[in-house]
């Protein structure tokens, strides 16, 4: 196990590394392609030409891609100073640089945006997984009920509705109509119970969609089971039902079930572009949508390594709890 | 069960419990065992109409090609029909299945699961597929004496877990009862599939081709686990096979099935000496044999097995039957009854005593 550990960690390494190497070398080639330059974007359209050298200097956008790559990574890990003459800026570690518009540093944007699609993303999360497997397994075992058929087809509406459209119509049905619920965001920790408040709607859109996914995807693996041997066999012992389904059939549907988690999780974390845009929730995916928009490049290799980390840890996590769940990937 | 308050009516009565006037004396007794599957194309008579006899200390061999009703048969004698599994949950079972002078089909579902594991125990063909691959061999073992010992400790079913493997034939019990089921070899697998079976002390096992996933080396250990295990137990056994070489050596009796219903049932030795009927002749033929090569090889039965929706009518086997020239066009026609062709000998085929006997003298026995 401790092998297992050790060798995906050293993966994840790996990953993360590529994944900056390619991001990087995007963010290097967009302006080239535009025929943008990049030292402008940082003073702005009125500068004299000494003024945008200084700049291409200081942010050492005049060196080969391999050396901005490589006072990238060091800036990642170590911190990176930004001189110009006597002028000596410190960035300290992790340091993603500056947005060309606010001028502001990346990380700390970054930081502060990241509490709001956290706040989101776990929400809705444990609303879905609830609803969406308990769904899912009642409508297994009472196949073909009513419940069954009103289920699905719910669900088949949940996933083929878009989310500005379910977002919006509750948001005109619950806040602006009815005003039954706020739609500004609050910090849990200044608040939690308006933190609740304020988040329920954009938890209850977006597990909507979630929720009906994993219900078909947890009836379709629970049939799937309770038609194996081993179920039979646990029958075969005298088991009651309840045990047969809850302790036996469960476990193994747990696992296609926590692969995709791990995958939508982890993606949410990285933005869930669409949700915070209708909700007007100023998280990692609306900075994102944000910073495309102005062709702030540092932002979005910020927003977009930040992701990826999220999305690679997420998996990491994952594929540590199918070790435990299942055997025989732990023990090979 | 044993009664607390002794009337001077109830002191008369036999210690054990009550026996139903019309129950059996068999330990085991099915009588006229129907069981029907509705589906969109009609409905699958997997099992239409069997009975048969099997008393405590003996084996009764069932035999018969894929499909004809064999796990289905086996299945619902430990009312595994009536419970969850979605495909079957609407299976129509009739008919009678004793048990040690207790009725199953007509029985509570609850009575019936209490039995299940305990009284009567399974083993399943696939030893892989029929364990669970998440929880250790010991784990499921232990889980299995538990359900029918809730006052036992882990610790103690823990140590008759062991005790059971090792009497299964696993070496370092003590240690592999911590592996998981991909850690053991087929062989092993189904040997801590018997021990599951086995420890509760269940009166009836059945094994359902408990060696058809097993390499053929392993097939004969197996086999004589199970005929050892039964000498020292002395259960009732019911062994399903499609290779009557399986229960040559086992079985006391053996019944062969065609198409969901029993076509000839005897014991052992004269099924296979003195086979009336013309399926049983075609098993013969296919039973592959060690001791010779054979020169003018018998064919096997030709054909595919019947629908179960529409049997062929009359005899089921009649459109793969060789003989049916002799019988006047009764093959065809009229389903041939289950009668008594010698000595505990059934067998149901419309051929008069003269021909089959000639058929088999003359014509199968000596190629066999
Ligand atoms: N739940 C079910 N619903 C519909 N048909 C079924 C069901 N279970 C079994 N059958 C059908 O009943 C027939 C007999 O099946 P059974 O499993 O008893 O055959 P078998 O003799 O054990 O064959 P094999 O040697 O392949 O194991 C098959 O045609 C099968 O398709
Ligand atoms: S009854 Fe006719 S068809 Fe059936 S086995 Fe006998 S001879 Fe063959
Ligand atoms: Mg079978």
């Amino acid at each position: 196990m401790l092998v297992y550990l050790i060798r995906r960690l050293v993966n994840v390494a790996v990953l993360l590394l590529v994944v900056s190497a390619i991001t990087f070398g995007i963010f290097f080639m967009v302006p080239k392609l535009t025929g943008s330059d990049p030292a402008l974007l940082y003073v702005g359209k009125i500068a004299d030409k000494a003024a945008v050298e200084g700049i291409r200097h200081k942010m050492g956008l005049d060196k080969s891609i391999a050396e901005q790559y490589f006072l990238f990574l060091k800036g990642l890990f170590v911190g990176r100073d930004y001189s110009q003459g006597t002028d000596v800026t410190h960035c300290s570690a992790p340091c993603f640089g500056y947005s060309f518009k606010t001028e502001q540093e990346v990380w700390p944007l970054l930081l502060d945006r990241l509490p709001v699609t956290l706040s989101l993303a776990s929400g809705a999360s444990v609303i879905w997984l609830v609803v969406g497997t308990g769904t899912g397994i009642v409508s297994a075992l009472r196949r073909r009920s009513v419940l069954d058929r009103a289920t699905m087809v719910t669900a088949l509406a949940g996933v083929s509705l878009p989310i500005y459209f379910t977002g919006l119509l509750a948001l005109s049905i619950f806040v602006n109509t009815l005003g039954w619920l706020p739609n500004n965001y609050v910090n849990f920790t200044d608040d939690p119970v308006e933190w609740a408040r304020n988040l329920i709607l954009p938890w209850i859109t977006l597990a909507f969609l979630y929720a009906a996914t994993y219900a078909r995807l947890t009836r379709a693996t629970l049939l799937e089971v309770l038609g194996e041997d081993y179920i039979r066999t646990a029958r075969a012992k005298g088991l009651k039902e309840n045990k047969v389904i809850g302790k036996h059939a469960l476990r193994s549907t747990m696992t296609p079930i926590l692969t995709v988690f791990g995958l939508d999780i982890g993606a949410l974390i990285g933005g869930a572009v669409l949700t915070e845009k209708t909700f007007d929730l100023r998280g990692l995916g609306y900075e994102a949508v944000q910073a495309i928009s102005q062709s702030d490049l540092p932002v979005i290799l910020g927003v977009t390594l930040f992701a990826a980390f999220f999305v690679i840890m997420a998996n990491l996590v994952v594929d540590l709890l199918y070790a435990v769940v299942d055997p025989r990937v732990r023990l090979g | 069960m044993s009664k607390l308050t002794k009337t001077s009516a109830a002191a008369d009565m036999e210690p054990t419990e009550e026996r139903p006037t019309d129950a059996p004396s068999e330990f085991l007794s099915v009588r006229d065992l129907k069981v029907h599957f509705p589906t969109d194309d009609g409905v699958v008579k997997s099992v239409d109409g069997l009975s048969f006899t099997l008393e405590k200390g003996k084996t009764l061999g069932i035999v018969g090609e894929s499909g004809s009703g064999k796990s289905v048969t086996s299945l619902s004698i430990l009312g595994l029909h009536r419970v969850g599994s979605n495909r079957s949950r609407n299976a129509r079972i009739s008919g009678e299945v004793w048990l040690d002078g207790e009725e199953l089909i007509s029985a509570d579902a609850a009575r019936v699961r209490d039995l299940r594991g305990q009284k009567m125990a399974m083993i399943f063909q696939d030893p892989l597929t029929a364990m669970h691959p998440f929880f250790s061999v010991g784990q499921q073992i232990i889980e299995a004496y538990r359900v029918h010992h809730p006052s036992a400790s882990k610790k103690e079913a823990r140590k008759r877990t062991i005790e059971m493997l090792d009497r299964v034939g696993i070496p370092q019990p003590d240690r592999r009862v911590d592996d998981y089921p991909h850690q053991f070899s087929g062989g092993m697998r189904q040997r801590a599939m018997i021990a599951m079976a086995l420890v509760n002390d269940p009166s009836l096992l059945i094994a359902d081709e408990p060696t058809t996933a097993l390499d053929v080396t392993v097939q004969a250990q197996i086999l004589d686990l199970i005929r050892d295990l039964q000498k020292e137990f002395g259960s009732a056994v019911i062994i399903i096979t499609h290779d009557l070489g399986v229960v040559a050596e086992l079985a006391d009796d053996i019944l062969v099935m065609y198409g969901g219903r029993c076509i000839e049932r005897g014991p052992s030795e004269t099924i296979f000496e003195q086979p009336q009927h013309p399926y049983t002749w075609g098993l013969l033929g296919s039973m592959p044999r060690l001791d010779r090569e054979r020169t003018d090889r018998l064919n096997p039965v030709k054909g595919s097995p019947p629908s179960l929706i529409n049997l062929p009518s009359g005899c089921a086997f009649h459109p793969r039957c060789p003989y049916t020239d002799l019988t006047e066009g009764a093959s065809q026609t009229v389903v041939p009854e289950l009668r008594e062709v010698g000595s505990r000998h059934l067998a149901a085929c419309h051929l008069g005593k003269a021909d089959r006997e000639r058929i088999w003298t003359e014509e199968i026995a000596p190629k066999l």
